[in-house]
């Protein structure tokens, strides 16, 4: 397949006006001579090397940056709407979860109470990984890392009193997906919310878990076939719910660079629309409900960059590649969460400073919806008093900043724009370079990203080891200090949990229970769309390590190649 | 006499798999001479204590960001004690909250390495902690 960039993939040689030789001659030679710089090289986070001074010159060197064109038109380098942030604010997003559903559920109702507009989920380690709180590979994880859901009976009591008709939710489950989402959809049923106009997202990104996360359960081929089974019953019966969040976020937490998040993002995305083309799906159908997650960085410029870049690449894609005429298909809408590995556990106030430094470059970058971290998250799952601060955090870049007032500010920079398109263009020879493997199932078994990133990270660890990279608290200005307070996960949980699920177990009809589970294995066996089959089992309270086991049965268990 | 290169365990028990720190440390231990071996995701405590009474390791060093350390760590120790492997020195490093320290060194943790460490820092330790046996 050709790309839009085949012809100018690289940048041409920098042409200097002589305004500009002028300049070197007769003010900059002379500074240097007198105070040299401070270092020889200066790069970015992801140790890109960045240039002394960007001028038009270096506009015409980037061939694809000439003209940004406008926003709310392809490729959408400026932003997706036409007005952005001037009609509608993003979406303030946090992600919240621990302990039990009821206590996760009033975590929610607090953020809802405090102006955050939209919910966003996190499910601990077993619900991650498909088995229920009391399977014996569970112990000392139940609600740790998120809220601990093992049935229909769970996800009824998380979203207790909070109208699934007005509020957006995003569920940040990926291997478990389609069981998550039926329980959604059966409490959305049971509320009487209207399927066809619910909204939210689900993340049921499996690549980038095989890639950076590592929550896996299958081989890539069935979990594939799961994720396109739930872009087909999206695209049947909820048209505003977006059925994948295409995820950079982990890959950068793993260590990637800017330009490899970017580059294997985008290249999961193409992989999903191929796989679902395979399938027989219209591109225009399914398209619009795929939505995009990205990190947010210390580094201001390059993180807004990746962000122009990333609606250059799949405005480019969908049209060139794929041949989608819809402009819903083209637009490319993305979450951004601030960088939980760039938090540090030393001075944990700081982190408030650098949250909102990365959040404003999401916002400048023209995010649909934003996550800001909590202070104390190199430490624990935040406190209440952490998790306000950081919404409060979005409220003043929102309503006191005055970035909002127009449409991408830093349009037209030379160094945005040049950035831009080095970053586009480092994306594109990634994107080639998997192509030429067979796509990204094909580079994942060859453990292509994976090595990629492993040596992007060791990297910067051992940058940050020599102090080439300064990390103010951890390896420059080092001050001794006292432990804070952390939000404590009462054990008792796995043990509410484990009660919960054995009157469960003896309260519902096992006889409905063992045939839908067998309903849905004789379905896996053969090539049907699952969502129906999953949608019935969660509805007679399977739970969720029931179902997922079932699916096991037939799948099999994914076991990586450990890169290191 | 022969000198025999210090062998490393590195193991993620436990369902996470953030295994960055993981990788970045079995790499640098391994850079600094050591013979590394790496366990992989999702290991049981009982498949630790296999592995390094097979791979005759003298130093474990787990690496745990989910909260389950205060579960995990004693049932490994409780195990390397049931093999006679008290000699060897386990590390844990990640996630763990200060309060939560003194409890893991009363189970035997010789040490345990915070978020910022410099891979160096591990690296000085176990020189130090081994150097009147290699």
């Amino acid at each position: 397949m050709s790309d839009p960039l085949d012809a100018k993939a690289h940048a041409g040689p920098r042409k200097p006006s002589a305004r500009e030789r002028g300049w070197q001659q007769n003010t900059l030679e002379p500074a240097l001579r007198k105070s040299p710089e401070r270092q020889t090289e200066f790069t970015t986070t992801s140790s890109y090397p960045i240039r002394r001074l960007y001028t038009e010159a270096d506009l015409a060197a980037a061939e694809a940056s000439r003209d940004p064109g406008f926003p709310g038109e392809p490729p959408y380098t400026r932003g997706i709407h036409p007005t952005m942030y001037r009609t509608r604010l993003w979406t303030m997003r946090q992600f919240a979860g621990f302990g039990t559903a009821e206590d996760t559920n009033q975590r929610f109702r607090y953020l809802l109470a405090h102006g955050q507009t939209g919910l966003s989920t996190a499910f601990d380690l077993p619900t991650l990984m498909g088995y229920d709180s009391d399977h014996p590979l569970a112990a000392g994880e139940v609600g740790k890392c998120g809220v601990a859901i093992s049935s229909l009976a769970d996800m009824e009591v998380l979203f207790d009193q909070i109208p699934l008709a007005d509020v957006t939710t995003s569920m940040t489950i990926n291997s478990p997906a389609a069981v998550i989402w039926a329980m959604y959809l059966a409490v959305a049923e049971k509320q009487g919310a209207d399927w066809k106009k619910i909204s939210g997202t689900l993340q049921n990104d499996i690549l980038k878990e095989y890639i950076a996360q590592k929550e896996y359960i299958y081989p890539p081929e069935p979990s594939m076939r799961l994720v396109i089974d739930t872009f087909e019953f999206g695209m049947k019966h909820t048209p505003k719910f977006n059925v994948i969040s295409i995820s950079g976020y982990h890959i950068r937490e793993a260590g990637s660079t800017a330009i490899q998040e970017l580059a294997f993002t985008l290249r999961d995305g193409m992989e999903y629309v191929e796989w679902a083309l395979g399938r027989g799906l219209p591109v225009d159908e399914f398209a619009p409900q795929l939505s995009f997650f990205f990190n947010a960085h210390n580094d201001f410029f390059e993180e807004i960059a990746k962000y122009r870049a990333a609606r250059r690449i799949w405005s480019r894609a969908m049209t060139e590649r794929y041949k989608a005429v819809s402009p819903r298909s083209w637009a490319l809408r993305f979450h951004t969460q601030t960088a939980g590995c760039s938090l540090t556990a030393q001075q944990p106030t700081n982190n408030v400073v650098r949250t909102a430094i990365q959040a404003l470059a999401g916002v400048l970058g023209g995010t649909q919806s934003l996550h800001t971290n909590s202070l104390d998250e190199a430490w624990a799952l935040p406190t209440e008093f952490a998790a306000t601060i950081a919404l409060r955090t979005q409220q003043i870049i929102a309503h006191e900043t005055g970035v909002t007032n127009t449409v991408d500010p830093l349009g037209g920079s030379y160094f945005v724009e040049t950035l831009t398109s080095e970053v586009e263009q480092g994306a594109w020879d990634y994107i080639r370079r998997i192509d030429a493997m067979g796509g990204m199932v094909a580079a994942i078994e060859k453990s292509y990203p994976q090595r990629e990133i492993a040596e992007a990270s060791y990297r910067y660890q051992m940058a940050v080891d020599k102090k080439e990279k300064i990390i103010v608290g951890v390896n420059e200005y080092v001050t001794p200090e006292k432990p804070i307070e952390l939000l404590q996960i009462d054990e008792t949980v796995a043990r509410r949990q484990a009660a919960r699920l054995r009157k469960l177990r003896a309260e519902r009809s096992s006889a409905k229970v063992d045939r839908a589970l067998g309903g849905l294995q004789k379905a896996a066996r053969g090539k049907e769309n699952l969502m129906p089959y999953i949608y019935e089992a969660v509805k007679v309270y399977a739970t969720l390590g029931e179902i997922c086991e079932a699916m096991r049965a037939v799948f099999g268990a994914y076991e990586e190649v450990a890169v290191t | 006499m022969t000198e025999r290169k210090i062998r490393v365990l590195i193991a993620k028990p436990g369902l996470d798999g953030h295994d960055r720190g993981a990788k970045v440390i079995a790499r640098a231990l391994r850079d600094a001479g050591m013979e590394v071996i790496y366990t992989g995701l999702r290991q049981t405590p009982e498949m630790i204590a296999s592995a390094a009474a097979e791979e005759d390791v003298d130093v474990i060093g787990l690496s745990i960001l989910s909260g389950a350390h205060n579960t995990l760590c004693p049932q490994l120790m409780h195990l390397l004690h049931d093999k006679g492997m008290d000699d060897v020195t386990v590390l844990v490093g990640g996630i763990i909250p200060e309060a939560d320290i003194p409890a893991l060194k009363q189970a035997g943790i010789s040490e345990i390495f915070l978020p910022g460490t410099s891979t160096q820092d591990i690296v000085r330790f176990i020189h130090k902690r081994l150097a009147p046996a290699h």
